[in-house]
């Protein structure tokens, strides 16, 4: 069993062709910009639309924990109480509570999975596993998917940060066709500093996949205030020089606030309030930034 | 925005959108004297050959400023000739449209006059409209004005077709030579119907005589008018016009314009005759014109841009013949000016290889750059069509405003096989009106009418009678809370589907009858395959092949709603037949946990459920062997296809709540498309959930998709688009169209119609302006599920 968010069918920005993306549950950093935070924790979540709440007390009927309360004429969740059980959610006549994170099987998920095979067959696409972080999931779980997508012909895409054990990436290696992995910055501080780990581990797994041949899509969140620069992309692209890394593809993905109303739903607070893409000018120089240097097949977007 | 390649075109297409609809009834006057000279001494159908020959003979001839191609069916664009015969309007009906604020036609005081004081009193009880309704029996009549069911033919006639390729191979002087050796080869011997089919031909003979004096009347004029001409380029156009009509449509065209010219006056014979149902069709116009379009290349005698011209001067002509004015029901059925003349262009050759040519590509470009609701053009997509002709019509479609739609041609070939046409006749077929099919020159494919599926259940739960009209309509077979389990309230709703489709069958076999007798239509006689072979007319089974439809409608709806009641009546037992029932009858005001129950956590069609999907198939296939297979009166038999055109808000009407959580009156589903909002698992499962139904088992289904323009946005989107179709269509899907229109553009079009006037969008099978629709049907579009996705 595994903890799933969500199943993304008609994927059309995470690898090639027309997709179908799993969002494992659980995720070893702790990206400030994150715009999936329901996929952070490895437990399951209750998300609320607080705002479109009316204060109705059927979830305060439906909790076995008694962790729903009205305050000040607002249900107020203790989530220090709530165990997800999901019982609130059917109750709910507004339909405004949801769980991030549902148990699936292997052979129950590869079934879902297969079920678009016919456009993955047309447009050449497949399953993209994704999260969250798929590498730092239960890898016997996720080794045996992918497996049997690829006995059964199915394409798959890893998408990673990169914050797993070398292990994990050799044993799901023969099954993978592409890994969409992320670098973020390469200054070890700000990494720290933005995303609340060393990138040592992250930096070498990519050079390691990239001397074992595989086909990489190396995909960078351009956030002005972090990365959004000549300097941290320029020392991207001396990594990726000094490495002998070339990527099939680089994407450049501006960022974007989407994610942040998640927060809220979760009882969380987001820390990227001040975050801001560049503007379109900007990321044409740094497309032609990376082209200068011999990147020419780098992309804004997915 | 002002569209057309070039002047002449700009302000044609100007013309034709600006001017407004209106009644015109110099048809009806000169009909009417027909009658009231031949009546009783001709036979039915040499009377109804009369008809066009004199209207043909004296009606007012239209040539406009810088038009190629002549003719209109009225005295001049956007006119509309009236049908007293089938259906007299009352002059309330006039007032009305006349006075309503869309889909209005102007009407003169005079018009009234002659209504009042000519039409009515001779053809208020003569009308096939009035014969009909005095055959229907009380449990039919009930039914039909409570919205179980529509009948097509008590305002208009049989439609819905495409005429022979053979009008591009022979003249009517060459189909009077046939008409003549038939009439010689008849049996007066042996054969009991010799002298009807004496009569029938002696009719054809009139109906040619009618069209070969429109085209000489044309020769004519256009001298006359070049006579005047001061301009040498118009005088030059104006003469070539003239010799186009010496040889069309008397003889078999020669040339390029000569073949769209006839194709115009073939137009005109079949809607002029008749009011048919979606007008009458070009098929397959691409492969048609190719070999003149080749032969006259080679000869340098045509370029490209001329060949766009001509195609473009045919577009206008379609757009300026609205269809006919209807009242009451049927106008809500279907509330529009477009009169459903449908092309198919791509698709196969008669030999079965890639029908794509040049042509092809001309009237892509010509439906792309007129972008008018007329002719209704969408391509054919085979496994062996290529991948860049795809791509350019995902490209047109993508812009916005629902042209073209995809037909598929393997599944199209495979229906026509299952319904037993040769193979030959169904590599020739294609779809008309929105999407049905039919083998093109060799069929009468005749809709009769919508059939409310949702109603069905409604009234099974409620003993059979209906709440929204108080009367009891279908079978005493208990209430909702009697059923004890899902298979006792399926066995029921078997019971009164079964009832209901014999009520709607008797009535359309006796009409069918009624046209066949009365209303014989000796034109389309001619251009229909096998019809003078047989010496019999085409309302009468005289083509090759006759088969009657009944249009399914609601199916997303129907499967959400018995769903709704399995899952959590039955199976979950979250709640009891008796409380769902109270929900129902308060249009669950005072049932939010129910309402949200069956909204949000219910499995639903559309999202690759099994679940659903099962349910789905399995009211598929109750209706479908209700219907198939059934006798009709000419020969053939019924089918089914799927499709709503407008009817679903019309049928959303009539209902109560429905279980899935649909409110009252709000539309149920259209086409085959899931209910709005239900689908929430992005297109891919949509069309898996939408392949699961046996499409080649139908003569057509119909399936809707809207996107936001980002997400079939560059060329990533195109090829997304491509392969979306491909999917569908490997899987054995009929059609797929679509809306590539953000939410917040439709609502501000709502809110300020005044500035989107141009507005297209795809309704249902076809395309219409944003502001003609009414306010129930534009809420409908605004809330099919919208899909965005990444």
């Amino acid at each position: 069993m595994s903890l799933i968010t969500g199943i993304q069918k008609y994927s059309i920005h995470d690898g090639d062709g027309i997709r179908t993306t799993v969002f494992f549950k659980g995720c070893h950093l702790n990206c400030q910009w994150c715009h999936n935070p329901e996929t952070k924790g490895f437990r399951p979540q209750i998300l609320i639309d607080e705002e479109k709440c009316v204060a109705c007390g059927s979830c305060i009927e439906a909790c076995v924990q008694k962790a729903n309360k009205i305050v000040d004429q607002h249900i107020v969740c203790d989530r220090s109480v709530c165990t997800s059980c999901g019982k609130c959610i059917n109750s709910c006549p507004l339909n405004i509570r949801e769980i991030a994170g549902k148990e699936w099987e292997v052979g129950a998920l590869f079934k879902e999975l297969k079920k678009d095979e016919m456009f993955y067959e047309e447009s050449g696409g497949g399953v993209t596993l994704s999260g969250g972080e798929v590498m730092a999931n239960d890898m016997d779980f996720v080794c045996e998917l992918a497996h049997k997508l690829y006995r059964y012909g199915i394409n798959v895409v890893v998408d990673t940060c990169g914050m797993a054990p070398w292990h994990n990436y050799e044993r799901i290696l023969p099954f993978v066709d592409t890994f969409l992995y992320d670098v973020k910055v390469i200054d070890e501080k700000k990494h720290k500093e933005y995303i609340g780990a060393s990138n040592k581990e992250i930096l070498t797994n990519l050079e390691k996949l990239n001397e074992k041949g595989a086909k990489l899509f190396i995909r960078i969140p351009v956030i002005k205030e972090v990365n959004g620069n000549e300097k941290d992309l320029g020392e991207i692209i001396n990594y990726l020089k000094d490495k002998q890394i070339s990527p099939s593809k680089i994407n450049l993905l501006p960022y974007h606030h989407t994610g942040s109303s998640k927060y809220s739903r979760l009882g969380e607070a987001y820390q990227g309030e001040d975050f801001t893409a560049p503007t379109e000018v900007e990321m044409q120089r740094f497309v032609e930034l990376f082209q200068s240097n011999g990147f020419n097949n780098v992309k804004i977007g997915g | 925005m002002e569209r057309g390649m070039n002047e002449r075109i700009k302000r044609l297409r100007k013309e034709s959108l600006a001017t407004p609809a209106h009644i015109d009834l110099e048809r009806a006057k000169i009909m009417t004297a027909t009658y009231e000279e031949y009546e009783g001494s001709l036979s039915i159908p040499e009377l109804r050959g009369q008809v066009l020959k004199d209207y043909f003979s004296k009606k007012t001839l239209y040539i406009g400023e810088g038009e190629l191609i002549v003719g209109e069916k009225g005295d001049s664009p956007q006119a509309s000739p009236t049908f007293p015969e089938l259906c007299c309007h009352t002059v309330e009906d006039m007032h009305v449209m006349n006075d309503r604020e869309l889909i209005s036609f102007k009407v003169t005081d005079e018009d009234i006059k002659i209504q009042a004081e000519t039409m009515i009193p001779y053809w208020d009880k003569r009308s096939i409209r009035n014969h009909i309704l005095k055959e229907m029996s009380p449990a039919w009549k009930d039914c039909y004005e409570s919205g179980i069911f529509t009948e097509f033919m008590e305002q208009r006639g049989p439609g819905h077709t495409v005429g022979s390729f053979k009008i591009y191979e022979k003249g009517f002087l060459d189909y009077q030579k046939d008409i003549d050796e038939a009439i010689e080869k008849l049996d007066y011997l042996t054969d009991p119907e010799a002298l009807a089919k004496k009569n029938e031909l002696r009719g054809m003979r009139l109906a040619c005589d009618a069209v070969i004096i429109l085209g000489e009347r044309y020769a004519k004029y256009a001298r006359e008018l070049a006579a005047k001409e001061t301009d040498p380029v118009r005088k030059a156009e104006l003469l070539q016009i003239a010799a186009n009509c010496d040889v069309v449509p008397a003889h078999k065209p020669e040339t390029y314009w000569q073949a769209i010219q006839m194709y115009w006056f073939v137009h005109l014979g079949v809607t002029s005759e008749l009011n048919p149902w979606d007008a009458f069709s070009p098929g397959r116009l691409d492969q048609h014109l190719y070999p003149f379009y080749e032969k006259d290349v080679d000869a340098g005698k045509l370029d490209d841009e001329q060949a766009l011209e001509l195609l473009e001067c045919l577009w206008v002509k379609f757009n300026n013949q609205p269809a006919p004015p209807k009242v009451g029901i049927t106008l809500k059925e279907s509330s529009t000016y477009t009169d459903f003349a449908n092309l198919n262009i791509g698709g196969i050759t008669p030999a079965g290889e890639n029908g794509v040519n040049e042509v092809s590509y001309l009237i892509l470009d010509c439906m792309d750059e007129m972008q008018l609701l007329q002719p209704s053009s969408n391509v054919q997509i085979s496994k062996k069509t290529p991948t860049k002709f795809l791509k350019r019509a995902c490209e047109i479609s993508r812009k916005g405003w629902g042209q073209p739609a995809f037909y598929n041609t393997e599944a199209i070939v495979s229906e026509l096989l299952n319904a037993g046409k040769s193979l030959a006749d169904a590599r020739c077929g294609g779809t008309s009106g929105c999407v049905e099919t039919g083998a093109f020159g060799n069929e009468a494919y005749i809709l009769t009418g919508y059939f409310n599926i949702p109603k069905i259940l409604e009234l099974t739960l409620n003993n059979g009678y209906d709440h929204i009209n108080k009367k009891q309509l279908g079978l005493k077979l208990g209430y909702g809370t009697d059923f004890k389990s899902y298979e006792e309230l399926f066995a029921a709703f078997k019971q009164q589907i079964e009832y209901f489709v014999d009520v709607k069958v008797t009535g359309s076999n006796q009409i069918e009858k009624i046209y066949a007798e009365k209303m014989p239509a000796p034109f389309l006689s001619v251009i229909t395959n096998d019809c003078i072979e047989k010496g019999k007319d085409y309302n009468a089974g005289g083509a090759r092949y006759n088969t009657k439809y009944i249009q399914g409608v609601g199916i997303g709806t129907i499967t959400d709603s018995l769903s709704a009641l399995k899952y959590n009546v039955y199976d979950q037992q979250n709640f009891t037949m008796a409380e769902m029932m109270e929900a129902l009858e308060n249009n669950f005001v005072g049932y939010e946990s129910i309402l949200n129950m069956v909204q949000n956590k219910t499995p639903k069609y559309g999202n690759d459920d099994e679940y659903a999907d099962e349910i789905m198939k399995s009211v598929f296939e109750l209706y479908r062997s209700t219907v198939t297979g059934r006798p009709n009166m000419s020969g053939g038999s019924y089918r089914i296809n799927m499709l709503p055109t407008t009817c679903h808000v019309y049928f959303g009407d009539v209902m109560m709540a429905s279980a899935n959580g649909r409110l009252a009156h709000k539309p149920v589903s259209e086409g085959i498309s899931p209910e709005k909002g239900a689908d929430t698992n992005g297109p891919t499962a949509v069309i898996k959930s939408a392949s699961k139904m046996d499409h080649l088992q139908t003569g057509g289904t119909l399936l809707n998709q809207k996107f936001t323009p980002s997400v079939v946005a560059g060329d990533e989107g195109l090829v997304h688009m491509g392969n979306l179709v491909r999917s569908y269509f490997n899987m054995d899907g009929h059609h797929i169209q679509f809306n590539v229109i953000d939410r917040q553009t439709l609502i501000d079009a709502q809110n300020h119609p005044e500035d989107y006037k141009d507005l297209i969008v795809r309704v249902a099978g076809y395309s219409d302006h944003f502001r003609n629709l009414s306010k129930a049907l534009q809420d409908e579009i605004i809330g099919r599920t919208e899909q965005s996705f990444n």
